[in-house]
Protein backbone atom coordinates (compact mmCIF):
# COMPACT_ATOMS: atom_id res chain seq x y z
CA UNK A 1 0.00 0.00 0.00
CA UNK A 2 1.30 3.45 -1.09
CA UNK A 3 1.83 5.45 1.93
CA UNK A 4 -0.01 8.48 3.62
CA UNK A 5 2.79 10.61 3.07
CA UNK A 6 3.32 9.98 -0.58
CA UNK A 7 -0.01 10.85 -1.19
CA UNK A 8 0.47 14.08 0.35
CA UNK A 9 3.11 14.76 -2.07
CA UNK A 10 1.54 13.35 -4.83
CA UNK A 11 -1.25 15.75 -4.04
CA UNK A 12 0.88 19.09 -3.72
CA UNK A 13 2.64 18.41 -6.58
CA UNK A 14 -1.01 18.36 -8.27
CA UNK A 15 -1.85 21.47 -5.92
CA UNK A 16 -4.58 19.39 -4.94
CA UNK A 17 -5.87 19.88 -1.26
CA UNK A 18 -6.84 16.34 0.43
CA UNK A 19 -9.04 15.44 3.61
CA UNK A 20 -7.49 13.20 5.85
CA UNK A 21 -10.61 11.17 4.81
CA UNK A 22 -10.11 11.73 1.25
CA UNK A 23 -6.17 10.95 2.06
CA UNK A 24 -7.47 7.57 3.42
CA UNK A 25 -9.25 6.37 0.39
CA UNK A 26 -6.57 7.61 -1.94
CA UNK A 27 -4.51 5.64 -0.02
CA UNK A 28 -6.66 2.11 -1.04
CA UNK A 29 -7.77 3.42 -4.21
CA UNK A 30 -4.44 4.30 -5.70
CA UNK A 31 -2.22 0.85 -4.18
CA UNK A 32 -5.30 -1.00 -6.12
CA UNK A 33 -4.83 0.75 -9.08
CA UNK A 34 -0.87 0.85 -9.26
CA UNK A 35 -0.84 -2.67 -8.60
CA UNK A 36 -3.19 -3.39 -11.45
CA UNK A 37 -0.71 -1.31 -13.82
CA UNK A 38 1.91 -4.01 -12.99
CA UNK A 39 0.25 -6.46 -15.81
CA UNK A 40 2.17 -4.18 -18.47
CA UNK A 41 5.80 -5.44 -17.05
CA UNK A 42 4.19 -8.75 -19.15
CA UNK A 43 4.07 -7.06 -22.24
CA UNK A 44 6.71 -7.16 -24.87
CA UNK A 45 8.18 -4.43 -26.18
CA UNK A 46 7.36 -3.54 -29.70
CA UNK A 47 8.99 -4.07 -32.70
CA UNK A 48 8.95 -0.85 -34.88
CA UNK A 49 6.23 2.42 -34.16
CA UNK A 50 3.29 2.06 -36.37
CA UNK A 51 2.86 4.92 -38.71
CA UNK A 52 0.10 7.46 -37.05
CA UNK A 53 -3.13 8.03 -39.73
CA UNK A 54 -4.12 11.47 -40.67
CA UNK A 55 -2.13 14.42 -40.70
CA UNK A 56 -0.93 15.03 -37.11
CA UNK A 57 2.65 16.64 -38.27
CA UNK A 58 1.12 19.35 -40.54
CA UNK A 59 2.42 22.91 -40.03
CA UNK A 60 0.78 26.05 -40.22
CA UNK A 61 2.38 29.57 -41.38
CA UNK A 62 3.68 31.55 -38.25
CA UNK A 63 1.48 34.37 -38.73
CA UNK A 64 -1.23 36.00 -35.93
CA UNK A 65 -4.26 35.72 -37.04
CA UNK A 66 -6.88 36.78 -34.71
CA UNK A 67 -10.40 34.44 -35.58
CA UNK A 68 -12.43 35.84 -32.20
CA UNK A 69 -12.50 39.01 -30.41
CA UNK A 70 -13.25 38.07 -27.09
CA UNK A 71 -10.34 39.71 -25.16
CA UNK A 72 -13.41 41.00 -22.73
CA UNK A 73 -15.45 37.83 -22.36
CA UNK A 74 -12.46 35.91 -21.65
CA UNK A 75 -11.29 38.82 -18.61
CA UNK A 76 -14.84 38.94 -17.83
CA UNK A 77 -15.05 35.01 -16.51
CA UNK A 78 -11.97 35.86 -14.60
CA UNK A 79 -13.06 35.14 -10.34
CA UNK A 80 -11.01 38.53 -9.80
CA UNK A 81 -9.98 41.64 -11.77
CA UNK A 82 -9.80 44.95 -12.43
CA UNK A 83 -9.77 47.10 -15.94
CA UNK A 84 -8.82 44.89 -18.42
CA UNK A 85 -6.59 42.82 -15.95
CA UNK A 86 -6.87 39.35 -14.00
CA UNK A 87 -5.93 39.86 -10.57
CA UNK A 88 -3.95 37.49 -8.35
CA UNK A 89 -2.31 37.37 -5.01
CA UNK A 90 0.87 38.52 -4.66
CA UNK A 91 3.40 35.87 -4.87
CA UNK A 92 6.35 38.25 -3.34
CA UNK B 1 -49.96 13.51 -33.52
CA UNK B 2 -47.12 13.71 -31.19
CA UNK B 3 -44.23 15.85 -32.30
CA UNK B 4 -41.34 13.79 -30.06
CA UNK B 5 -40.83 10.49 -31.93
CA UNK B 6 -39.62 11.11 -35.30
CA UNK B 7 -36.26 10.84 -36.40
CA UNK B 8 -33.99 13.41 -38.21
CA UNK B 9 -35.66 12.51 -41.69
CA UNK B 10 -39.32 12.10 -40.77
CA UNK B 11 -39.42 15.51 -38.84
CA UNK B 12 -37.29 17.04 -41.81
CA UNK B 13 -40.15 15.92 -44.11
CA UNK B 14 -42.89 17.21 -41.95
CA UNK B 15 -41.05 20.64 -41.74
CA UNK B 16 -41.16 20.68 -45.64
CA UNK B 17 -44.94 19.55 -45.78
CA UNK B 18 -45.70 21.98 -43.40
CA UNK B 19 -47.52 19.21 -40.93
CA UNK B 20 -45.82 21.36 -37.96
CA UNK B 21 -43.14 23.87 -37.80
CA UNK B 22 -39.96 24.37 -35.89
CA UNK B 23 -41.59 26.31 -33.17
CA UNK B 24 -43.87 23.50 -32.80
CA UNK B 25 -41.37 20.86 -32.65
CA UNK B 26 -39.23 23.05 -29.86
CA UNK B 27 -41.95 23.43 -27.96
CA UNK B 28 -43.34 20.10 -27.55
CA UNK B 29 -39.47 18.88 -26.62
CA UNK B 30 -38.87 21.87 -24.12
CA UNK B 31 -42.32 20.65 -22.41
CA UNK B 32 -41.15 16.99 -22.40
CA UNK B 33 -38.08 17.81 -21.00
CA UNK B 34 -39.47 20.08 -18.27
CA UNK B 35 -41.81 17.01 -17.06
CA UNK B 36 -39.02 14.50 -17.42
CA UNK B 37 -37.44 13.21 -14.30
CA UNK B 38 -34.40 11.82 -15.53
CA UNK B 39 -32.15 13.69 -14.73
CA UNK B 40 -30.61 13.98 -18.23
CA UNK B 41 -30.11 18.14 -18.48
CA UNK B 42 -27.70 20.42 -16.53
CA UNK B 43 -29.20 23.36 -18.39
CA UNK B 44 -32.38 23.80 -20.81
CA UNK B 45 -31.90 26.51 -23.69
CA UNK B 46 -34.98 27.92 -23.99
CA UNK B 47 -34.93 31.43 -25.30
CA UNK B 48 -31.82 29.99 -27.54
CA UNK B 49 -33.59 27.20 -28.76
CA UNK B 50 -36.93 29.40 -29.60
CA UNK B 51 -34.98 32.20 -31.28
CA UNK B 52 -33.24 29.52 -33.52
CA UNK B 53 -36.64 27.68 -34.45
CA UNK B 54 -37.84 30.99 -35.02
CA UNK B 55 -35.06 31.65 -37.63
CA UNK B 56 -35.46 28.13 -38.81
CA UNK B 57 -38.74 28.37 -39.88
CA UNK B 58 -38.35 31.76 -41.76
CA UNK B 59 -35.77 29.48 -43.95
CA UNK B 60 -38.29 26.62 -43.99
CA UNK B 61 -40.81 29.35 -45.80
CA UNK B 62 -38.19 30.01 -48.63
CA UNK B 63 -38.27 26.36 -49.57
CA UNK B 64 -34.41 26.24 -49.62
CA UNK B 65 -33.04 24.42 -46.11
CA UNK B 66 -31.05 21.27 -45.38
CA UNK B 67 -31.42 18.34 -43.26
CA UNK B 68 -30.80 19.67 -39.95
CA UNK B 69 -32.88 22.88 -40.21
CA UNK B 70 -35.47 23.34 -37.10
CA UNK B 71 -34.55 20.14 -35.84
CA UNK B 72 -34.35 20.00 -32.06
CA UNK B 73 -31.35 18.51 -30.72
CA UNK B 74 -29.10 18.54 -27.23
CA UNK B 75 -25.59 19.14 -26.77
CA UNK B 76 -23.55 17.13 -23.82
CA UNK B 77 -22.51 19.71 -21.87
CA UNK B 78 -18.79 19.67 -21.80
CA UNK B 79 -19.26 21.20 -25.48
CA UNK B 80 -19.58 25.07 -25.55
CA UNK B 81 -22.13 27.23 -26.85
CA UNK B 82 -21.57 31.00 -27.10
CA UNK B 83 -23.28 32.79 -24.37
CA UNK B 84 -24.70 29.52 -22.32
CA UNK B 85 -23.40 27.51 -19.30
CA UNK B 86 -20.94 25.03 -19.74
CA UNK B 87 -20.13 22.97 -16.56
CA UNK B 88 -18.83 19.75 -17.51
CA UNK B 89 -20.90 18.28 -15.08
CA UNK B 90 -18.69 19.65 -12.38
CA UNK B 91 -18.55 22.27 -9.52
CA UNK B 92 -15.82 24.21 -10.23
CA UNK B 93 -17.51 25.21 -13.83
CA UNK B 94 -21.16 25.89 -11.53
CA UNK B 95 -21.24 29.20 -13.25
CA UNK B 96 -19.01 29.16 -16.07
CA UNK B 97 -20.55 31.12 -19.74
CA UNK B 98 -18.64 29.69 -22.67
CA UNK B 99 -17.01 32.81 -24.43
CA UNK B 100 -17.72 31.18 -27.84
CA UNK B 101 -19.08 28.09 -30.15
CA UNK B 102 -17.10 25.03 -30.32
CA UNK B 103 -16.67 24.15 -34.37
CA UNK B 104 -19.13 21.64 -34.31
CA UNK B 105 -21.69 24.08 -32.90
CA UNK B 106 -20.92 26.77 -35.41
CA UNK B 107 -21.26 24.02 -38.02
CA UNK B 108 -24.38 22.89 -36.31
CA UNK B 109 -25.93 26.61 -35.95
CA UNK B 110 -25.36 27.18 -39.49
CA UNK B 111 -26.93 24.00 -40.78
CA UNK B 112 -29.78 25.85 -38.64
CA UNK B 113 -30.09 23.40 -35.61
CA UNK B 114 -32.16 24.24 -32.59
CA UNK B 115 -30.53 23.23 -28.92
CA UNK B 116 -32.46 22.82 -26.69
CA UNK B 117 -30.23 22.14 -23.58
CA UNK B 118 -27.02 20.96 -22.11
CA UNK B 119 -26.58 17.10 -21.14
CA UNK B 120 -25.73 15.59 -17.83
CA UNK B 121 -21.91 13.72 -18.18
CA UNK B 122 -20.03 12.30 -15.82
CA UNK B 123 -17.88 15.45 -14.14
CA UNK B 124 -15.38 16.83 -16.84
CA UNK B 125 -16.15 13.11 -18.93
CA UNK B 126 -14.86 10.86 -16.23
CA UNK B 127 -16.50 7.93 -15.02
CA UNK B 128 -18.46 4.53 -16.63
CA UNK B 129 -22.12 5.25 -15.50
CA UNK B 130 -22.78 9.21 -15.59
CA UNK B 131 -23.10 8.94 -11.31
CA UNK B 132 -20.01 11.46 -11.14
CA UNK B 133 -22.27 14.42 -11.89
CA UNK B 134 -21.51 17.10 -9.86
CA UNK B 135 -25.12 17.64 -10.16
CA UNK B 136 -26.39 14.03 -9.87
CA UNK B 137 -26.50 11.05 -11.88
CA UNK B 138 -29.28 10.53 -14.94
CA UNK B 139 -31.48 7.59 -14.95
CA UNK B 140 -31.55 4.92 -17.65
CA UNK B 141 -34.88 5.23 -19.41
CA UNK B 142 -35.63 1.55 -19.20
CA UNK B 143 -34.98 1.42 -15.85
CA UNK B 144 -35.11 4.31 -13.37
CA UNK B 145 -33.13 2.22 -10.89
CA UNK B 146 -30.07 1.67 -13.27
CA UNK B 147 -27.08 3.83 -14.84
CA UNK B 148 -27.31 5.57 -18.64
CA UNK B 149 -23.90 4.50 -18.56
CA UNK B 150 -21.40 7.14 -18.97
CA UNK B 151 -19.68 9.47 -19.60
CA UNK B 152 -22.40 11.18 -22.10
CA UNK B 153 -25.11 10.26 -19.78
CA UNK B 154 -27.41 12.72 -20.47
CA UNK B 155 -27.04 12.44 -24.06
CA UNK B 156 -28.07 8.89 -24.77
CA UNK B 157 -31.01 9.41 -22.28
CA UNK B 158 -32.48 12.06 -23.71
CA UNK B 159 -32.59 10.50 -27.14
CA UNK B 160 -33.84 7.25 -25.94
CA UNK B 161 -36.52 8.91 -24.13
CA UNK B 162 -37.62 11.33 -26.73
CA UNK B 163 -36.64 14.40 -25.32
CA UNK B 164 -34.32 15.57 -28.51
CA UNK B 165 -33.85 14.00 -31.60
CA UNK B 166 -30.15 13.99 -32.11
CA UNK B 167 -27.27 14.92 -29.39
CA UNK B 168 -23.35 15.08 -29.73
CA UNK B 169 -21.64 13.84 -27.27
CA UNK B 170 -17.83 12.96 -26.25
CA UNK B 171 -15.81 9.59 -26.67
CA UNK B 172 -12.72 9.27 -24.75
CA UNK B 173 -12.48 5.51 -23.50
CA UNK B 174 -15.66 4.48 -24.90
CA UNK B 175 -18.44 7.88 -23.51
CA UNK B 176 -20.62 7.58 -27.01
CA UNK B 177 -20.33 4.06 -27.63
CA UNK B 178 -20.59 2.49 -24.02
CA UNK B 179 -24.14 4.90 -22.81
CA UNK B 180 -25.56 4.51 -26.04
CA UNK B 181 -25.74 0.47 -25.80
CA UNK B 182 -26.93 1.10 -22.24
CA UNK B 183 -29.69 3.33 -23.59
CA UNK B 184 -30.78 1.75 -27.13
CA UNK B 185 -29.66 4.31 -29.18
CA UNK B 186 -26.62 4.37 -32.29
CA UNK B 187 -23.83 5.92 -31.33
CA UNK B 188 -20.50 7.08 -33.47
CA UNK B 189 -17.33 7.67 -32.49
CA UNK B 190 -15.58 9.10 -35.52
CA UNK B 191 -12.11 8.33 -36.26
CA UNK B 192 -9.69 10.92 -34.15
CA UNK B 193 -8.91 13.48 -35.67
CA UNK B 194 -12.15 13.43 -38.12
CA UNK B 195 -14.18 16.37 -36.26
CA UNK B 196 -12.60 19.23 -34.29
CA UNK B 197 -12.52 19.00 -31.12
CA UNK B 198 -12.28 22.71 -30.32
CA UNK B 199 -14.25 24.22 -27.77
CA UNK B 200 -14.80 20.64 -26.00
CA UNK B 201 -13.36 20.60 -22.71
CA UNK B 202 -10.47 19.06 -22.75
CA UNK B 203 -10.11 15.62 -20.66
CA UNK B 204 -7.67 13.38 -22.60
CA UNK B 205 -6.55 15.50 -25.89
CA UNK B 206 -4.87 12.14 -27.57
CA UNK B 207 -8.33 10.65 -27.20
CA UNK B 208 -11.07 13.11 -27.14
CA UNK B 209 -13.48 13.02 -30.12
CA UNK B 210 -16.75 14.14 -30.24
CA UNK B 211 -19.76 12.58 -32.27
CA UNK B 212 -23.36 12.01 -32.88
CA UNK B 213 -25.95 9.57 -31.05
CA UNK B 214 -29.49 9.39 -32.48
CA UNK B 215 -32.27 7.08 -32.90
CA UNK B 216 -31.32 5.90 -36.65
CA UNK B 217 -27.91 4.88 -38.54
CA UNK B 218 -29.14 7.26 -40.83
CA UNK B 219 -29.51 10.36 -38.54
CA UNK B 220 -26.26 9.71 -37.22
CA UNK B 221 -24.45 9.82 -40.64
CA UNK B 222 -26.80 13.06 -41.30
CA UNK B 223 -25.11 14.45 -38.46
CA UNK B 224 -21.83 12.92 -38.83
CA UNK B 225 -21.51 14.60 -42.12
CA UNK B 226 -22.30 17.78 -40.61
CA UNK B 227 -19.75 18.30 -38.43
CA UNK B 228 -16.52 16.63 -39.45
CA UNK B 229 -14.02 17.70 -41.33
CA UNK B 230 -10.60 20.10 -41.22
CA UNK B 231 -10.65 23.14 -38.73
CA UNK B 232 -8.36 25.19 -38.60
CA UNK B 233 -8.64 25.97 -34.54
CA UNK B 234 -8.09 22.03 -33.70
CA UNK B 235 -4.18 21.05 -35.44
CA UNK B 236 -5.11 17.31 -34.98
CA UNK B 237 -8.05 17.31 -37.30
CA UNK B 238 -8.19 16.34 -40.61
CA UNK B 239 -8.99 17.32 -44.12
CA UNK B 240 -11.64 14.27 -43.89
CA UNK B 241 -15.00 15.05 -46.29
CA UNK B 242 -17.05 11.76 -45.35
CA UNK B 243 -18.90 10.42 -48.71
CA UNK B 244 -21.72 8.35 -48.46
CA UNK B 245 -20.65 4.44 -50.43
CA UNK B 246 -23.34 1.84 -51.00
CA UNK B 247 -21.50 -0.63 -49.54
CA UNK B 248 -23.55 -3.58 -47.94
CA UNK B 249 -22.72 -6.54 -45.75
CA UNK B 250 -22.19 -9.13 -48.68
CA UNK B 251 -18.64 -9.73 -49.46
CA UNK B 252 -17.40 -8.67 -46.28
CA UNK B 253 -15.44 -9.78 -44.14
CA UNK B 254 -16.02 -9.24 -40.87
CA UNK B 255 -13.11 -10.36 -37.45
CA UNK B 256 -14.45 -11.35 -34.67
CA UNK B 257 -11.58 -10.79 -31.84
CA UNK B 258 -11.62 -14.24 -29.65
CA UNK B 259 -9.97 -11.77 -26.85
CA UNK B 260 -13.54 -10.34 -26.94
CA UNK B 261 -15.53 -12.91 -25.94
CA UNK B 262 -13.66 -14.51 -23.06
CA UNK B 263 -13.78 -14.31 -18.67
CA UNK B 264 -16.12 -11.31 -17.69
CA UNK B 265 -18.68 -11.01 -20.93
CA UNK B 266 -21.58 -11.74 -19.53
CA UNK B 267 -23.63 -14.78 -20.91
CA UNK B 268 -26.60 -12.78 -21.84
CA UNK B 269 -25.17 -9.99 -23.80
CA UNK B 270 -22.90 -12.87 -25.41
CA UNK B 271 -25.83 -14.48 -26.82
CA UNK B 272 -27.42 -11.44 -27.97
CA UNK B 273 -23.74 -10.00 -29.79
CA UNK B 274 -23.31 -13.79 -31.18
CA UNK B 275 -26.73 -13.65 -32.82
CA UNK B 276 -26.27 -10.66 -34.73
CA UNK B 277 -22.94 -11.68 -35.90
CA UNK B 278 -24.73 -14.48 -37.05
CA UNK B 279 -27.24 -12.62 -39.06
CA UNK B 280 -24.28 -10.45 -40.69
CA UNK B 281 -23.01 -13.90 -41.75
CA UNK B 282 -26.60 -14.65 -43.17
CA UNK B 283 -26.93 -11.72 -45.24
CA UNK B 284 -23.75 -12.71 -46.60
CA UNK B 285 -20.72 -11.57 -44.85
CA UNK B 286 -17.86 -13.80 -44.42
CA UNK B 287 -17.00 -13.75 -40.45
CA UNK B 288 -13.30 -14.68 -39.88
CA UNK B 289 -11.66 -15.01 -36.11
CA UNK B 290 -9.35 -12.71 -35.13
CA UNK B 291 -6.66 -12.33 -32.48
CA UNK B 292 -6.09 -8.91 -30.71
CA UNK B 293 -3.47 -9.98 -28.52
CA UNK B 294 -2.39 -6.85 -26.58
CA UNK B 295 -6.16 -6.31 -25.38
CA UNK B 296 -5.26 -7.43 -22.00
CA UNK B 297 -2.57 -4.97 -21.66
CA UNK B 298 -5.22 -1.99 -23.21
CA UNK B 299 -7.21 -1.12 -19.93
CA UNK B 300 -3.91 -0.55 -17.62
CA UNK B 301 -2.15 1.66 -20.71
CA UNK B 302 -5.74 3.61 -21.01
CA UNK B 303 -5.15 4.18 -17.18
CA UNK B 304 -2.06 5.54 -17.43
CA UNK B 305 -2.39 7.90 -20.82
CA UNK B 306 -5.54 9.18 -20.01
CA UNK B 307 -4.46 10.32 -16.00
CA UNK B 308 -1.40 11.59 -17.58
CA UNK B 309 -3.17 14.20 -20.00
CA UNK B 310 -5.71 14.88 -17.43
CA UNK B 311 -2.98 16.08 -14.95
CA UNK B 312 -1.82 18.31 -17.46
CA UNK B 313 -4.94 19.43 -18.63
CA UNK B 314 -6.75 20.39 -15.55
CA UNK B 315 -4.23 22.10 -13.71
CA UNK B 316 -5.69 25.11 -15.68
CA UNK B 317 -8.46 25.47 -12.93
CA UNK B 318 -6.29 26.86 -11.04
CA UNK B 319 -9.48 29.48 -9.39
CA UNK B 320 -7.54 32.63 -11.61
CA UNK B 321 -8.65 32.68 -14.83
CA UNK B 322 -12.63 30.98 -14.38
CA UNK B 323 -14.70 28.97 -12.37
CA UNK B 324 -14.71 28.53 -8.59
CA UNK B 325 -11.80 30.26 -6.56
CA UNK B 326 -12.29 29.59 -3.10
CA UNK B 327 -10.66 32.83 -0.98
CA UNK B 328 -6.67 31.65 0.36
CA UNK B 329 -4.25 33.30 2.58
CA UNK B 330 -1.33 32.87 -0.80
CA UNK B 331 -1.81 31.95 -3.99
CA UNK B 332 -0.89 28.40 -3.07
CA UNK B 333 -3.77 27.91 -0.95
CA UNK B 334 -5.61 29.50 -3.11
CA UNK B 335 -4.87 26.65 -5.84
CA UNK B 336 -5.04 23.97 -3.36
CA UNK B 337 -8.39 24.97 -2.24
CA UNK B 338 -10.24 25.75 -5.47
CA UNK B 339 -9.13 22.47 -6.49
CA UNK B 340 -9.82 20.59 -3.43
CA UNK B 341 -13.02 22.26 -3.18
CA UNK B 342 -14.18 22.09 -6.56
CA UNK B 343 -13.58 18.43 -8.08
CA UNK B 344 -15.13 15.48 -7.67
CA UNK B 345 -13.69 12.11 -6.10
CA UNK B 346 -13.32 10.79 -9.77
CA UNK B 347 -11.47 14.02 -11.19
CA UNK B 348 -9.60 13.77 -8.30
CA UNK B 349 -8.43 10.37 -8.45
CA UNK B 350 -7.63 10.70 -11.96
CA UNK B 351 -5.32 13.83 -11.22
CA UNK B 352 -3.41 11.60 -8.67
CA UNK B 353 -3.10 8.55 -11.04
CA UNK B 354 -1.61 11.00 -13.64
CA UNK B 355 0.49 12.84 -11.67
CA UNK B 356 1.93 10.15 -9.84
CA UNK B 357 2.78 8.37 -13.24
CA UNK B 358 4.54 11.64 -14.62
CA UNK B 359 6.39 11.98 -11.39
CA UNK B 360 9.86 12.00 -11.02
CA UNK B 361 11.19 8.20 -10.94
CA UNK B 362 8.15 6.64 -12.48
CA UNK B 363 8.01 8.11 -15.59
CA UNK B 364 9.46 5.64 -17.37
CA UNK B 365 7.98 2.35 -15.63
CA UNK B 366 4.15 3.83 -16.55
CA UNK B 367 3.65 6.57 -19.02
CA UNK B 368 6.69 5.22 -21.22
CA UNK B 369 5.73 1.41 -20.87
CA UNK B 370 1.92 2.31 -21.46
CA UNK B 371 2.98 4.49 -24.95
CA UNK B 372 5.02 1.06 -26.04
CA UNK B 373 1.81 -0.38 -25.09
CA UNK B 374 -0.26 1.47 -27.18
CA UNK B 375 1.96 1.20 -30.07
CA UNK B 376 1.30 -2.53 -29.28
CA UNK B 377 -2.36 -2.09 -29.53
CA UNK B 378 -2.47 0.14 -32.63
CA UNK B 379 -0.21 -2.79 -34.47
CA UNK B 380 -2.59 -5.54 -33.44
CA UNK B 381 -5.51 -3.54 -35.17
CA UNK B 382 -2.79 -2.78 -38.21
CA UNK B 383 -2.64 -6.19 -38.86
CA UNK B 384 -6.22 -7.39 -38.28
CA UNK B 385 -7.57 -4.40 -40.86
CA UNK B 386 -5.34 -6.07 -43.45
CA UNK B 387 -7.83 -9.12 -43.20
CA UNK B 388 -10.90 -7.92 -42.44
CA UNK B 389 -13.23 -5.13 -43.82
CA UNK B 390 -14.61 -4.24 -40.20
CA UNK B 391 -14.55 -5.99 -36.82
CA UNK B 392 -17.72 -6.89 -34.50
CA UNK B 393 -17.90 -7.29 -30.90
CA UNK B 394 -19.70 -6.47 -27.72
CA UNK B 395 -19.59 -2.76 -27.02
CA UNK B 396 -19.37 -3.34 -22.93
CA UNK B 397 -19.19 -6.82 -21.12
CA UNK B 398 -22.83 -6.26 -19.73
CA UNK B 399 -25.83 -3.92 -19.80
CA UNK B 400 -27.00 -1.07 -17.67
CA UNK B 401 -25.96 -1.83 -14.31
CA UNK B 402 -27.75 -0.42 -10.57
CA UNK B 403 -27.35 3.30 -9.76
CA UNK B 404 -24.53 2.93 -7.01
CA UNK B 405 -23.82 -0.84 -7.61
CA UNK B 406 -19.93 0.07 -8.61
CA UNK B 407 -19.08 3.74 -7.63
CA UNK B 408 -17.03 3.33 -4.58
CA UNK B 409 -15.05 0.20 -6.60
CA UNK B 410 -12.79 2.19 -9.00
CA UNK B 411 -11.21 -0.80 -11.04
CA UNK B 412 -14.95 -2.45 -11.34
CA UNK B 413 -16.11 0.89 -12.60
CA UNK B 414 -13.32 0.99 -15.26
CA UNK B 415 -13.63 -2.36 -16.77
CA UNK B 416 -17.29 -1.22 -18.19
CA UNK B 417 -14.90 0.27 -20.97
CA UNK B 418 -13.30 -2.88 -21.11
CA UNK B 419 -13.98 -2.89 -25.03
CA UNK B 420 -14.21 0.26 -26.24
CA UNK B 421 -11.08 1.03 -24.73
CA UNK B 422 -8.70 -0.43 -27.13
CA UNK B 423 -9.99 0.85 -30.39
CA UNK B 424 -9.51 4.44 -28.90
CA UNK B 425 -5.47 4.05 -28.23
CA UNK B 426 -5.74 3.31 -31.71
CA UNK B 427 -7.66 6.15 -32.62
CA UNK B 428 -10.31 4.06 -34.57
CA UNK B 429 -13.58 4.80 -35.62
CA UNK B 430 -16.57 2.81 -33.58
CA UNK B 431 -20.36 2.42 -33.74
CA UNK B 432 -22.89 1.27 -31.45
CA UNK B 433 -26.00 -0.41 -32.82
CA UNK B 434 -28.73 -1.57 -30.99
CA UNK B 435 -28.67 -5.46 -31.07
CA UNK B 436 -31.19 -6.41 -28.86
CA UNK B 437 -31.96 -7.08 -24.98
CA UNK B 438 -32.18 -8.85 -22.14
CA UNK B 439 -35.03 -10.74 -20.56
CA UNK B 440 -35.09 -7.43 -18.02
CA UNK B 441 -35.39 -5.16 -21.20
CA UNK B 442 -32.38 -3.24 -21.11
CA UNK B 443 -30.64 -2.60 -24.49
CA UNK B 444 -27.21 -4.41 -25.54
CA UNK B 445 -25.48 -2.53 -28.40
CA UNK B 446 -23.17 -4.21 -30.86
CA UNK B 447 -20.03 -2.56 -31.48
CA UNK B 448 -18.81 -1.98 -35.53
CA UNK B 449 -14.89 -1.30 -35.66
CA UNK B 450 -14.00 0.09 -38.74
CA UNK B 451 -9.75 0.88 -39.95
CA UNK B 452 -9.10 4.49 -39.81
CA UNK B 453 -11.28 7.32 -42.10
CA UNK B 454 -13.68 4.41 -42.75
CA UNK B 455 -16.83 5.44 -40.80
CA UNK B 456 -18.79 4.86 -44.38
CA UNK B 457 -18.12 1.23 -44.23
CA UNK B 458 -19.24 1.02 -40.51
CA UNK B 459 -22.38 3.30 -41.60
CA UNK B 460 -23.48 1.58 -44.50
CA UNK B 461 -23.00 -1.82 -42.91
CA UNK B 462 -25.19 -0.91 -39.91
CA UNK B 463 -27.45 0.29 -42.05
CA UNK B 464 -27.94 -2.82 -43.32
CA UNK B 465 -27.82 -4.53 -40.22
CA UNK B 466 -30.41 -2.17 -38.42
CA UNK B 467 -33.57 -3.15 -39.68
CA UNK B 468 -33.13 -7.45 -39.23
CA UNK B 469 -31.64 -7.14 -35.44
Amino acid sequence: MISKEEVEHIAKLARLELSDKETEKMQKDLSEILDYFDLLKKAPKPEKAVEIEGDLRATRKDEITSSHDIADELIGAAPDKKDDYIKVKSIL
Amino acid sequence: MDLTEFTIKQAHEGLKKKEFSSIDLAKAYLEKIKKSDLNAFISVTEDLALTQAEEADKKILTGEFGMLCGIPCVIKDAIMVEGQRCTAASKILENYIAPYDATVIKKLKEAGAVILGKTNLDEFAMGASGETSAFGATKNPYDKTRVTGGTSSGSAAAVAANEAIYTLGSDTGGSIRQPASFCGVVGLCPTYGAVSRYGLIAHASSLDQIGPMAKTVEDVETVFQAISGKDKMDATSVEYKFEETKVGLKGFKIGVPKEYFAKGLEPEVEKIIRSAIKKAKNAGAKIVEISLPSTEFALACYYIIGPSEISANLARFDGIKYGLSVPGKDLLDVYLKSKGQGFGAEVKRRIMIGTYCLSSGYYDAYYKKAQEVRQLVRHDFAKAFEKVDLIFCPVSPFPAFKLGEKLDDPLTMYLADIYTIPSKLAGLPGLSLPAGKTKDGLPVGLQIIGNHFQENKILGCAEELEPIL
